[in-house]
């Protein structure tokens, strides 16, 4: 029964996929192009008649409208365009060279972030309002309570320039390089596992059902690991999706100053460089893995939840 | 809940162990307590969380009052003392940055900012999310489809590239500082209450009001939202402190609030350059952020474990 | 792969210099001896930013300018001291009038592939650069040569420029008026020659390593976007016996925190800039690697003539540029030993007396005297006080240098100054549009050693003029500075005009640029110039002094 609901959510979610996707390309390219300044706007100023060949190469003077439409059809093909700030590229290859680097940081800081996180969170909460809660929390805390670009440079410092056991920053895909920068993006993620975790653990544990499975005389170990754990981790798996997005396409911050080559900082200084063409790149780019990731938690929070039906109009 | 209620009352009569039923009619009348303030009973017996509550309320003082105790004013520049290490002498209590301004005052009027910016983007998301939320986990069907959609697709909008849009468009005021974090906010809020109303709608009790013909709008404000609170209130204390290191990161890219107004995201930015050279420029600020963050987290904390109705703790 | 050269007295406290010193410098015939030199001749250079492209003709920015100078070599090009000398052309012609150059190349002149670097190179590239279609944004600097505004703005076809093959070797280029830093124009990456047939086989992607054909010292040999360019000896370059670095790898690092840091640790030999509020404790502790110098550029505010309050207002935009305590500003705030200035042409611009207005003698005293004094006569005061907005984009150093004038302007004069930091683009537009500034941050930094670069952009129809400043004396000074022949006429033509601009006002001068950077000591062949610009092909890294079992290697290596 559980299974035929899922796998019709499932279904009409995903052809709901594609007007998503419109939307989503609909709204960014009109909403940047709002933005004052344009991409050839420079210090070095262009005389009036350059200016008006480079729009017309760029097809810049053609009424928006028609840009939409040849950007779309464009879209189609999977052709993002060429960079306008990085002129010698195309957006494909852009991305193509920035994304590997920032989903191999981004999904290892998520592995670490998860394990850790939940490992804290449920020792915590199994020994709720002892030192061991305490500590262990208060410890998980310091990743959201020091912001990323303090503790990025702190590490550099103390273990790059101070200590020598790893480089100041730079990828060249080798494990050295890859610690700092993992370390720092999965802090604040531990953080916030580990109290989602501790929290929704300890309602569960105090929940009915729980009880009755310890009144019943079930050893713990089981009571927990096969009773309280899934849907302990029901708000973590929500959790899951939009964080792991965030964390794959890259963190602005940690890639800055580690001075990692991924693709978070092309959001950034896209938009504030008017590239145009490569920031729908990554917005796109984006908005796909967000709504794959998100129908993926989705799929899996109704899985494990079994109180949730799929009503269409019951 | 009323079930509760009686249980919690029975939990707090004094039986004497002879004569259970004289002793009990020769009681007082028993002074039931409501959910609320068995809460607040809880909390108070938690310790990390009554700890924070009382810094908390330092800290706000200090923050509207403190800048008042300091002979310099934060846009002051003491050409005679450009970073200069803290000095009792100088009334540079906590030192100056790098034009000389004072960075007690600075980190004082900066907390001002970042808390305002915390609570009030903060107020914005909750009203939003929980609203939204709430309206498409209890309708379902195809208004939650459609309700949901929307969020995913505004989801999917990376939120920087939103928020420095705004900016970019509408200027740095600080009430657009407010309006674009907490706009982008909710929707965390909106998909968690969603998922949590999913789940309450069909518990026996909301099943049962309906069967009695109890409206909907009825049955949303008595019954889904008073068992949403425990969530909304975990997850509000998680997000002040998030909020606070939004504004911190729009610092870093340079979107924060506008010079001579700073905030402690911004200071700590500026800090965290010169930690090597200068570090009261970021211990300063960095404490004061750190430790306000931890004590919204604790008190977080306590007011779930206080509002959870089935902790017998 | 780097390692840090973390060794004994290197403990937590950091910062102490513990770098590998160098053995002594062994000189022949300028040239140092092999066994002074390191076994791994590879440097690292920090580069600020990704360059936006390679393309010597679409390039903009500082660090563009650096890759390309390593690349290609234009018909001049520079000494370490920055004196033009022979490139490409071996040697040249001026005519009488100033207006024919005859440049002879090199008849061992070649390409990074082996092929043969010829006149047609020169005339095919300079078209291109000239051409509109190419879009270049540094079409000014063609300028002098005949034709090239037409070309540049459509009107004639490329081939009516004044740059043709005489034959395979010999380049003759006609410019419209004698322009005396004409060779110093040559030198710049707008007129760099590129690889016709590279051009036409690759299109957009001739500039990926393996497609690009240079013909500098230095080949492409890698590019890793946002990561680092790694550039290798150029087997065919014309000089090639001299150059002793066999590979240059540019780190494009953001960061000015994380440059120091890869620095220290030992993974960089020369930092593209430091952090902006560390002077004094990098002359403690860096101070045999801290280089400043002066540098070719003038930091400067501009007031928007077209907006109140400075419309038809002398006396107040004297008073707030009088208002200014530059001593302090240079010595407390920017701390870097940049120069105080009351004049637009930086010391350094070779035969140049810059013109220098009698305030800049007086006391400080003095200055806020008479500015109050005029501020009063602007019709000013405390209860009716100048509310101003100062504009800037976001830089850590323009908020210190506009938070001071701000802070100046409020303590001397009791004006309030509001500051609004905007970002990059918005700033950009908002300058050129002139709607909603009125004091705004500007500056410039020189294209070549020549007054003309800062003088042309005070023309009322220069593009870059943001001030709305339109004085017919100084457009017609310009019009015959640009025809004049006579060296110490035009030298006073300049001084002339630069007079004027100061006594008009339309900008608020601040101080000179400079130049700091970290350099290993074991880096040499280089020197201070004033247009910053230093070619790798003459450096070379020396042997660290012996290092002491047991100690990590100098990290003296390159990376992968």
């Amino acid at each position: 029964m559980i299974q035929e609901d899922i796998v019709r959510h499932g279904i009409s979610r995903l052809m709901g996929l594609v007007p998503t996707l419109l939307m989503l390309i609909t709204i960014a390219f009109f909403l940047i192009r709002v933005a004052p300044g344009g991409p050839f706007d420079s210090e070095k100023p262009l005389p009036p008649e350059i200016r008006a060949n480079l729009d017309a190469k760029y097809h810049l003077d053609e009424p928006l409208i028609q840009q939409y439409f040849r950007y779309l059809g464009q879209i189609l093909v999977l052709d993002f365009g060429p960079s306008y700030q990085y002129k010698d590229w195309t957006v494909n290859e852009l991305i193509a060279r920035g994304f590997p680097v920032s989903l191999t940081i981004g999904a290892l800081a998520m592995v670490l972030a998860f394990v850790l996180g939940t490992l804290i969170g449920i020792t915590a909460a199994l020994r709720q309002n002892s030192w061991v809660d305490y500590g262990a929390m208060g410890f998980a805390m310091l990743g959201m309570s020091i912001p990323n670009f303090v503790i990025a440079p702190a590490l550099i410092l103390l273990l790059a320039v101070n200590a020598g056991w790893l480089p100041a920053g730079g990828w060249d895909w080798s494990i050295q390089r890859m610690v700092l920068p993992v370390i720092t993006l999965a802090l604040p993620v531990i953080a916030y596992i580990a109290r989602l975790t501790r929290g929704s653990m300890i309602e569960v544990l105090h929940s009915n059902y729980i009880r009755t499975a310890r009144s019943k005389g079930l050893p713990k170990r089981i009571v927990i690991g096969r009773h309280a754990l899934k849907p302990a981790l029901l708000p973590v798996i929500s959790y899951m999706g939009p964080a792991t997005a965030g964390l794959i396409t890259g963190s602005v911050i940690v890639e800055q100053i580690y001075s990692i080559p991924g693709i978070g900082s092309y959001f950034v200084q896209g938009a504030l460089n008017r590239d145009y063409t490569l920031v729908m790149g990554v917005v796109i780019f984006y908005g796909v893995i967000i709504i794959v990731l998100n129908f993926i938690v989705d799929m899996l929070y109704a899985w494990l939840n079994p109180r949730i039906r799929y009503d269409e109009g019951r | 809940m009323r079930g509760l209620f009686r249980f919690s009352q029975v939990l707090s009569t004094d039986v004497a162990a002879d004569d259970p039923f004289a002793a009990a009619l020769a009681q007082e009348p028993i002074k039931g307590r409501s959910l609320w303030a068995d809460a607040w009973h809880r909390v108070l017996r938690n310790r990390a969380a009554v700890t924070s509550g009382i810094v908390m309320l330092v800290m706000v003082m200090l923050v509207i009052f403190g800048p008042m105790l300091s002979e310099w004013s934060g846009d002051y520049t003491d050409w005679d003392h450009t970073s200069s290490p803290p000095n009792l002498e100088t009334g540079h209590w906590f030192g100056t940055d790098a034009v000389g301004r004072d960075i007690f005052v600075r980190t004082l009027q900066g907390g001002r900012i970042s808390l305002l910016v915390g609570v009030v983007a903060t107020l914005v998301s909750l009203v939003i999310g929980v609203s939204y939320g709430a309206i498409a986990g209890y309708y379902g069907g195809t208004t939650d489809r459609l309700m949901m959609r929307a969020v995913d697709i505004i989801y999917a909008l990376p939120f920087m590239f939103f928020v420095i849009l705004l900016m970019v468009v509408f200027g740095r005021h600080i009430l657009l500082i407010f309006v674009a974090i907490g706009a982008v906010n909710w929707l965390d809020m909106a998909r968690i209450v969603r998922g949590q109303t999913l789940g309450l709608k069909n518990t026996e009790y909301v099943e049962a009001a309906r069967a009695c013909g109890v409206g909907h709008w009825a049955i949303i404000r008595r019954h889904i939202v008073p068992n949403l609170i425990g969530v909304v209130i975990v997850y509000v204390t998680l997000t002040i402190p998030q909020v606070i290191l939004v504004e911190s990161f729009l610092s870093f890219l340079g979107l924060g609030v506008q010079e001579p107004m700073s905030s402690w995201g911004a200071l700590v930015n500026d800090g965290a350059q010169d930690m090597e050279s200068a570090p009261w420029t970021l211990a300063f600020p960095a404490a004061f952020l750190t430790i306000t963050l931890y004590c919204f987290n604790y008190i977080g904390d306590g007011l779930r474990d206080a509002l959870d109705p089935k902790d017998k703790s | 792969m780097a390692v840090s050269c973390g060794g004994e007295g290197d403990g937590p406290e950091g910062g102490r210099s513990s770098r590998p010193q160098p053995v002594e410098e062994v000189l022949l015939d300028g040239r140092p001896i092999p066994s002074v030199l390191a076994d791994e001749q590879v440097l690292i250079r920090g580069n600020g930013e990704e360059p936006q492209t390679l393309d010597p003709h679409l390039a903009e920015g500082v660090p563009s300018g650096h890759i390309l100078r390593d690349l290609f070599e234009g018909l001049t090009t520079e000494a370490p001291d920055g004196r033009i000398i022979p490139g490409a052309a071996s040697r040249w012609n001026i005519s009488g009038d100033g207006l024919t150059y005859t440049f002879y190349l090199r008849r061992d002149g070649a390409w990074s592939n082996g092929d043969a670097l010829t006149a047609e190179d020169f005339v095919f590239s300079i078209r291109r650069s000239a051409d509109p279609v190419t879009a270049s944004n540094y079409g000014n600097m063609l300028y002098p040569i005949a034709s090239a505004r037409e070309v540049l703005s459509g009107e004639l076809p490329t081939d009516a420029l004044g740059v043709t093959s005489l034959d395979r070797f010999t380049l003759q280029i006609t410019l419209t008026d004698p322009t005396p830093y004409f060779l110093n124009l040559l030198a710049h990456p707008s007129l760099y020659p590129v690889h016709r047939a590279s051009l036409e086989a690759h299109g957009r992607r001739f500039s990926r390593p393996g497609n690009l054909v240079s013909n500098g010292a230095y080949m492409l040999e890698e590019w890793a976007i946002r990561s680092h360019i790694g550039l290798v000896k150029n087997p065919n370059y014309h000089g090639v016996d001299d150059v002793i670095l066999e590979r240059v790898r540019y780190l494009p690092i953001e960061d000015q925190s994380t440059e120091l840091k890869t620095f220290r640790a030992g993974e960089m030999h020369w930092t593209y800039e430091v952090p902006n509020n560390q002077f004094k404790w990098l002359r403690e502790n860096y101070p045999d690697e801290l280089v400043v110098s002066p540098w070719l550029g003038s930091y400067f505010f501009g007031f928007n003539l077209l907006r109140e309050p400075f419309i038809d207002s002398p006396d107040l935009r004297r008073a707030l540029v009088l208002a200014i305590d530059r001593d302090v500003l240079t010595d407390k705030v920017t701390q870097f030993g940049e120069l105080p200035s009351y004049n637009l042409v930086p010391p350094g611009v070779t035969d140049y007396e810059p013109a220098i207005p009698d305030y800049a003698s007086w006391t400080q005293e003095e200055r806020e005297a008479e500015a109050r004094r005029l501020y009063a006569l602007a019709g000013y005061s405390a209860e009716k006080p100048l509310r101003v907005e100062i504009r800037y984009n976001t830089s850590e150093n323009h908020k210190k240098v506009a938070l001071a004038i701000a802070s100046m302007w409020k303590q001397v004069l009791g004006a309030i100054a509001t500051l609004v930091n905007e970002e990059w683009k918005v700033f950009l537009q908002n300058r050129d549009q002139q709607v909603v500034t009125q004091v705004f941050r500007a500056g410039w930094i020189g294209d070549y050693n020549d007054p003309h670069t800062f003088l042309s952009l005070f023309h009322s129809d220069h593009g870059l003029n943001d001030y709305g400043y339109s004085n017919s004396t100084v457009d017609t000074l310009l019009q015959e500075i640009s025809s004049e022949r006579i060296p110490g006429r035009r030298q006073r033509m300049m001084q002339e005009t630069e007079r004027i601009i100061i006594e008009d006002d339309p900008i608020l001068l601040v101080y000179t640029y400079v130049t700091r950077r970290l350099v290993d000591s074991r880096v040499r062949g280089w020197q201070d110039n004033v247009m910053d610009h230093h070619y790798s092909r003459g450096m070379y890294i020396l042997k660290a002094r012996s290092a002491s079992s047991g100690r990590a290697k100098p990290a003296d290596e390159g990376g992968e």
